[in-house]
Parts: structure tokens; sequence; C-alpha cells
């Protein structure tokens, strides 16, 4: 499976009240949700997105509240993959558990500019800058995250569990 | 190679005599717990799973607390499909509004978490219950979903990092200028997939509802979860408040740490973090000149009793400064009740501030009290990110209450000795 889009850039502890803000949290239509996604970082997200694109930030994205909310939005607004140097632990878990593509990769974080087209490879873990004609390793799940990555998510995971 | 209390907890509960970090293990789960926001979600997740029903009624608690008493047409919505729900599948724990109170602080009050428990909740303040020697964490609704299905998650387990709390607290330290002051120190990723561990001398002189107010902070620098030794305090808190068996663990003398600080109680200042983060942390006389517009007594990290107590005491016979809104939130009925008879309610109204019926409200922006463009408030609450209590630009101190009850008096952030002195 791969990834391949135009990247937005954070920095550090990007937190989920600026992914989705809570007084948005009423909304239970995804998609009316996603209509916010970012707005409190970044007002222009939204309106620039296009599907496929990439997010690239720094260390601790998605710190904060346990909202799922959060990564919900991110791949509702057609996001294909998160590259952070680091991930707060629960955003991590949530992006696993819903599928969101996310990887762990200090030097792309670093070497990663906005507007960058990037190319992730999610098999090997190989992040492609095309712009800069610049190659990245990031870091592989653990084989346990990647059946329920491959599963679609830990609700399929589990159903095909009991199935079994 | 010994084990920290946190891996010890896990290990019984995935059936194993030995864990180790970094292992990913299945563990049974004491208590799921979910709140107005987060429980609609994982509804939605429920639904989609083959397996009907929970896995035990009596093992899950959902609180209406965060959008609650409902503020718009959609949070009523949400709660109404959690309340249907609740009734269902004979939910025995649902807390509705009149029983409800902040997840965090009715929870251990009610006795559904003890020692030794496994506890997830869909929401991350959940790590609060370490304060009584409990492995608690906060998850999403995913995970939320799939443990009310199952009664089970998973976990990496974690490495610690150890606290040592030495001696006696100085005058004005509370448990919330303590975690603060760790959060200045290690960051709001410094202890990112971690266990923090706390131990020493100096807990001997901590309340539980300070305890609780560290534990709760532990997502602030990251954590996974914050834990405590189970001593004579907490047994008893345990004893007054629960009829359940608690079981309690020691980490082994040998347990590994990935790092060990050392945390000198007797010589701490009260400390408040600028915004936009937790780390940001200045000790008040470090402050300045900073006018305050609202101040927030309240929420999951300082809306209980003790807090309410040495806020009042502060606040009596004193007058809110002009031009500064106080807004004042026992975080349950009981702590509510509470300060009614113990005259802190009367002391807030007549000095000019306001109390409110619990909820999580401010605290995420959600109602009563959300902040216009530019203002300032010095909040007891847990997170002071942009736009956190309202517009962009407004700006959020975190504090403990006795330096918000101090800066409520003064219209600037103060510390409680400014008072003392005038």
């Amino acid at each position: 499976m791969k990834a391949q889009g135009k990247v937005f850039k954070y920095g550090d502890n990007v937190d989920t009240d600026v992914i989705i803000p809570a007084r948005y949290l009423n909304i239970t239509n995804y998609a009316e949700l996603a209509a916010h996604c970012m707005e409190d970082i970044d007002k222009d997200f939204i309106r620039n997105v296009k599907k496929g694109d990439i997010i690239v930030a720094n260390k601790n994205f998605g710190c904060g509240s346990s909202r799922e909310h959060a990564p919900i939005v991110i791949k509702e607004a057609g996001v294909s993959c998160v590259i952070a140097e680091t991930f707060a632990r629960i955003f991590y878990r949530n992006a696993i558990n819903i599928g969101l593509p996310i990887i762990e990769c200090k030097a792309a974080a670093e070497g990663i500019e906005a507007g960058d087209e990037v190319e992730v490879d999610f098999d090997s873990g190989v992040i492609y800058n095309r712009t800069k004609g610049t190659q990245f390793q990031g870091q592989a799940f653990p084989e346990f995250m990647q059946r329920i990555i491959s599963a679609g998510g830990l609700v399929n995971y589990i159903n095909a569990q009991e199935n079994a | 190679m010994g084990m920290t209390m946190t891996q010890k907890i896990l290990a019984v509960h995935a059936g194993l005599d030995k864990v180790e970090a970094g292992q990913l293990i299945e563990a049974d789960l004491d208590l799921v717990l979910g709140n107005d926001i987060t429980t609609p979600v994982a509804l939605k997740e429920l639904e989609k799973m083959d397996k009907e029903g929970v896995f035990d009624r009596e093992k899950i608690a959902l609180v209406m607390d965060h959008f609650t008493p409902n503020k718009d047409i959609k949070s009523a919505e949400n709660c109404k499909c959690v309340r249907e729900f609740a009734c269902r599948e004979k939910i025995k724990n649902y807390f509705d509004v009149g029983q409800m109170g902040i997840e965090h602080a009715l929870l251990p009050e009610k006795g559904l978490v003890v020692a030794g428990d496994v506890v997830i909740g869909a929401d991350s303040h959940t790590c609060t219950y370490g304060a009584l020697g409990a492995f608690s964490t906060g998850v999403g609704s995913t995970d939320m979903a799939a443990g009310m299905a199952t009664g089970k998650a998973w976990f990496k387990v974690p490495s610690a990092i150890k606290f040592v709390l030495k001696g006696k607290p100085a005058k004005y330290i509370s448990g919330k200028d303590i975690i603060l002051h760790i959060i200045g120190m290690i960051g709001v990723d410094g202890a990112l997939y971690k266990s923090m561990e706390f131990v020493g001398d100096g807990i001997s002189y901590l309340s539980m509802d300070d305890r609780f107010t560290i534990a709760n902070m532990a997502i602030e620098a990251g954590g996974k979860n914050g834990i405590f030794p189970v001593d004579g305090k907490a047994i008893r808190y345990m004893q007054e408040h629960s009829v359940r068996e608690f079981a309690i663990y020691e980490a082994d003398e040998d347990a590994v740490y990935d790092e060990v600080y050392e945390i000198d109680l007797s010589a701490m200042k009260p400390t408040v973090s600028f915004p936009h983060l937790p780390e940001n942390t200045k000790t008040i006389d470090q402050v300045g000149d900073i006018p305050i517009q609202q101040v927030v007594i309240g929420s999951c990290t300082n809306g209980r009793l003790e807090d309410l107590r040495i806020a009042a005491e502060i606040m009596k016979g004193h007058k809110v400064a002009p031009g500064v809104r106080v807004i004042v939130i026992p975080a349950t009925q009981q702590v509510y009740l509470d300060a009614i008879k113990e005259g802190y309610v009367q002391a807030f109204i007549e000095s000019g501030a306001i109390v409110s019926t619990p909820t999580c409200g401010p605290c995420l922006g959600g109602h009563m009290g959300i902040l216009a463009s530019g203002e300032r408030c010095v909040s007891t609450t847990n997170r002071n990110f942009v736009g956190r209590m309202g517009d962009v630009t407004s700006e959020i101190y975190l504090a403990s209450p006795a330096v918000a009850a101090a800066s409520a008096v003064t219209g600037k952030i103060s510390c409680p000795c400014e008072l003392e002195e005038a």
C-alpha cells in the first residue's frame, strides 16, 4: 500500500484541540465535523487539502485529549498518511484502531517542507520526497499492530478473531 | 530484573508471571469508562461488532459530564443516545444530570476504582486513578467499544520514570504545583509512552486530593499512566468509599527505571503554566504583572473538596477584583453538598464568584465560561492549548486553587502570600 500527496507541515506538540476544537465535538456527522479539521492552527487547511495529501509534523503529534474525532477528521479530510517525529500515545492508538496510516520518522519530519510532494510505502516504511529527491526510512509497525491495520482497524480485527 | 508497580498490575491482568517493557499483552479490564463526547463514537463502533451486548454491565461506567446539563440540541441528542444504550444494556453505573459529577472525581468517590485495578477510559485523564494504586489509562472510542464488548484491551507494557518526592511541601504547595513543576522539568512529551511512578517520604504529606491531581496530569507529560504506592491514607480512602476488595502491588527493589528524579517539596514555590503548553512553567515570583479577566476553579484536576476549601479560605472576606469573572465548579454532587455544609459556597458567592453545577464545561471550551479574543484566564484545569477555552487569541494560565483564588481577588496572577501581607 502506498500514499502520495502534497505535504502540510506543522511543528511540535500539535494537540487534538487544534486538530478538532471541542466546540465542534457535539457534531456526530464525520463529514460535517471534518470541515473544522485543523481550524485553530491552520484556517486554510480544509480549503486546500486534497485527497491523498500528507501531514508532516515534528514531535508529540496529537497530544492532549483522547478524542478519536482527531484522527477521524484527518482521515475524513482525505489525508492519506501522517508522518511525525513522535506521536502522543492515545492518538497513536486511535489512528491504528480506525485505520489512519501513521509513521514515525525524525529525519523525514526534519527533511520535508510544506508543499513538497511525498510518497510513502507502508510495507517497507520508505518515505520518498519527490520534490527534493531525498529518501527516509520510517519505523515499521510491530507485527501485532500491522495485523490490526491490515484488518482495517480494531473492530474488524476483533470480528475476524471471534469468527475464526 | 524486577517489575515496576504498573508492570506487576498488568502481568496479573494478562495472566502472566512476568512482563517486561515493550511486550504486547492483552489484559482483562476491571472497568471501562466513557463520557458524553466519546461514548457516542464508541457506540457507532460497537454496532459494527459481531458480538452482541456488553461483557459485564457492572464494569462499565458512562458519565454525562462534558457538555451537560446539555448546552445545545446536538449535545442533548448525544446524551440521549447514550442514555438509551445504558437503559437497553442495563448499565449499572450510568450517571446522568442529578447523579453525575466530573468522571475522574466521581468514580473514586463512588468506589468504582480500587488499588490493583486495570481501567481504561475514553478520556485522557483516566490516568487519575493511579492515585489509588490502580493502572488506569486514557484510550479512544474504538478501544472503549472493544473493551465494552470483550472486557479486554491490548497494551504495550510501558517502561517507567521514577519521581522521588522528598520532604514536607512548603506553604501553599499543593499537588498541582508539584505536577506542574514536573511537567515543566521533563516537558509535555517527557514521559511519552511511559509510566510515571511517584514514591518517596514526601507522599505521606500529600492528601488523596493532591495525589489525584498529580496522577491526573500524567498525560500532560505524555505519560501512559501515573501511579502512587498504596499507603494508609489510600487504604482509608478506599475503605470509606468502596466495598470492593483491593490488591496492593509494590515495585520490586530491582525494578528498572529509564530515569529517576528527586524533587524537594520543601523548596518548591507555587507554579504557573503559561500559554500555550503545560510545560511553560514559571514560579510565582517570576510571573510579573499579568492582569486577568476570568478565573476557573474546578475540573477533574482541581474540583475536589480540598481544592474548594483552599480557594474559599483565601477568598473569604475578600471581594473579587473589578473586571474579573470567577467561576467555581464543584466536581461532584457530593463535593457540592459538602462545600455548602462547610460554608465554602457562601464564601465564594459573598466574594462575587459564581458556583456552578458539576460539569467539565469551560475546561475544554464547552460552555460555562468561554473566553473572548485576547482575554486571560487563571484556571485550575489541566490544559492551556491554543483555543482550549475559547477564542484562539485567549490565554490560559494553569495554576493551583490557591493561586487562582488569590488572583481572583487581586485581578492579576498572584501568590496567596500577597493577601497575607495586605
